[in-house]
């Protein structure tokens, strides 16, 4: 019951509505966050978030925490360039959508696997989140060294051309993505739960956010999805993500099941 | 519920092979893997038990007389309505899917009906959830860390305070199969 409290309050005060998120996540980073500003309840969190923005925003960065490498699941970026570059190929214009970009990992792999194709100079990508702060990171594109060990071993499996050093620079802050990479990139602020469709998209990857979702709000989300895709547009979800619980099987094509890469068909 | 680390894979083969055919409770198993070695751990047990054992998927009703693994590279939780959920949180012990977020997340659901074993493992994966499991009526085992192929994580659970009951891995199948 405090967790859906808490939620209504959040809903009420500020507009963001994360009650239809999957509870065991949510209830997780809820008590992570309570034990580290020492409440004992979670209702007590009510009247500081109630009286306080600041606290608001605490509660986003804590609830949109998400975790994710350059390349994250290689063998999907090799199919991304094996069944759906030679698709795209064929636009004069390519228009896609990162939906939930959090701090930009995916973003930029996807935009070096697009200009190692030839296709980055007429490409635009979208990259979204409701989350300001990750948005803001995300636009920096600074990793950490440490990081890119993991993020070349993934870069090579995933059939990377060149060496991903050539890809950044080294800062006294981290590795920084170079600015050619960054300039068909727009980031902005776009809600899941609450905004509507974006444009006609050739490609949206959503990877690993609808688990964070319950089954009525992935299916609206799934649905936001088709809505936002051009006839022949490919959706790339997350590894155990899939179009199950959203009636749109029929609308949907499997065009790799392991990489839960689906393409919108042709009514 | 049942996490196990270094070492687990082959304890696990014991384990799971002294189960009979008709248990009626569901075994949710978190194994730490290498996310690259793939979801190869149900199909891999799944010829030596006698039990449905396969990978949890998102939103999926847990079922009595199944053995479930956590897929790599995703923390395993459970969700009120008895169904499983996936996460890509940062990783908890250093690890994902890490035991204790398995076991905590667990604890609020299931409450006192729940039966937690901590096996072989070189870290202290476990030792959270099952104090909390412990405090919520539940039933803890861990190991006998004298016949673990590493002792550390069943030590840690036992140091915990937390434990009812240490076992051989053939006194756990007996205890399970009892549950």
């Amino acid at each position: 019951m405090e967790v859906n409290l808490l939620l209504d309050a959040i809903h009420q005060r500020y507009g963001y509505d994360f009650r239809n998120y999957a509870r065991a996540s949510m209830e997780r980073r809820i008590r992570q966050l309570c034990s580290r500003i020492g409440c004992q309840h979670l209702s007590e969190m009510i009247p500081q978030l109630l009286h306080d923005d600041s606290f608001l925003e605490k509660m986003i960065r804590e609830f949109s925490i998400t975790v994710t490498d350059m390349y994250r699941d290689p063998f999907v970026y090799r199919c991304l360039r094996q069944q759906v570059v030679p698709r795209l190929k064929t636009y004069p214009f390519i228009k896609i959508w990162l939906a939930g970009c959090a701090t930009g990992e995916e973003v930029y792999s996807l935009a070096i696997l697009l200009h190692e194709e030839g296709l980055y100079e007429r490409s635009i990508i979208y990259a979204t989140d409701f989350n300001d702060i990750a948005l803001e990171q995300a636009k920096e594109g600074i990793y950490q060294l440490d990081r890119m060990k993991t993020f070349s071993d993934n870069y090579k499996q995933a059939g990377g051309r060149a060496s991903l050093s050539d890809y950044y620079q080294l800062s006294g802050k981290g590795c920084v993505i170079k600015a050619d990479l960054k300039k068909n990139i727009t980031f902005a602020n776009h809600n899941l739960v609450t905004d509507s469709v974006f444009g006609e998209m050739q490609l949206i990857a959503c990877r690993n956010v609808l688990i964070y979702f319950d089954k009525t709000l992935q299916a609206r989300v799934l649905q936001l999805f088709r809505d936002s895709l051009a006839f022949d547009g490919f959706l790339c979800l997350g590894s155990k993500e899939s179009l199950r619980f959203s009636l749109l099987e029929n609308d949907m094509k499997v065009v790799d099941a392991k990489a839960k890469v689906y393409q919108k068909k042709v009514p | 519920m049942l996490g196990a680390s270094a070492g687990g894979v082959q304890a696990l083969g014991t384990l799971l092979s002294l189960l009979p055919g008709d248990l009626q409770v569901p075994l949710v198993i978190v194994q730490h893997m290498h996310p690259a070695e793939g979801s190869g751990l149900a199909e891999l047990f799944s010829h030596s038990c006698p039990l449905v054992v396969k990978e949890a998927e998102d939103k999926e009703e847990i079922r009595a007389g199944t053995v479930y693994f956590a897929p790599p590279g995703y923390h395993l939780l459970i969700e009120i309505a008895g169904t499983f959920a996936l996460s890509v949180d940062e990783k908890v012990n250093y690890a994902r899917p890490s035991v204790d977020v398995l076991f905590i997340s667990g604890a609020h659901v299931w409450c006192s009906q729940l039966l937690a074993i901590v096996l072989t493992g070189a870290n202290n994966d476990g030792a959270k959830g099952i104090q909390l499991i412990k405090k919520c009526g539940g039933t803890t085992i861990a190991q006998d860390p004298a016949t673990a192929a590493f002792p550390a994580m069943p030590q840690a659970a036992i140091n915990t305070g937390a434990i009812d009951k240490v076992l051989s891995l053939e006194e756990i199948g007996t205890f399970i199969t009892k549950w």
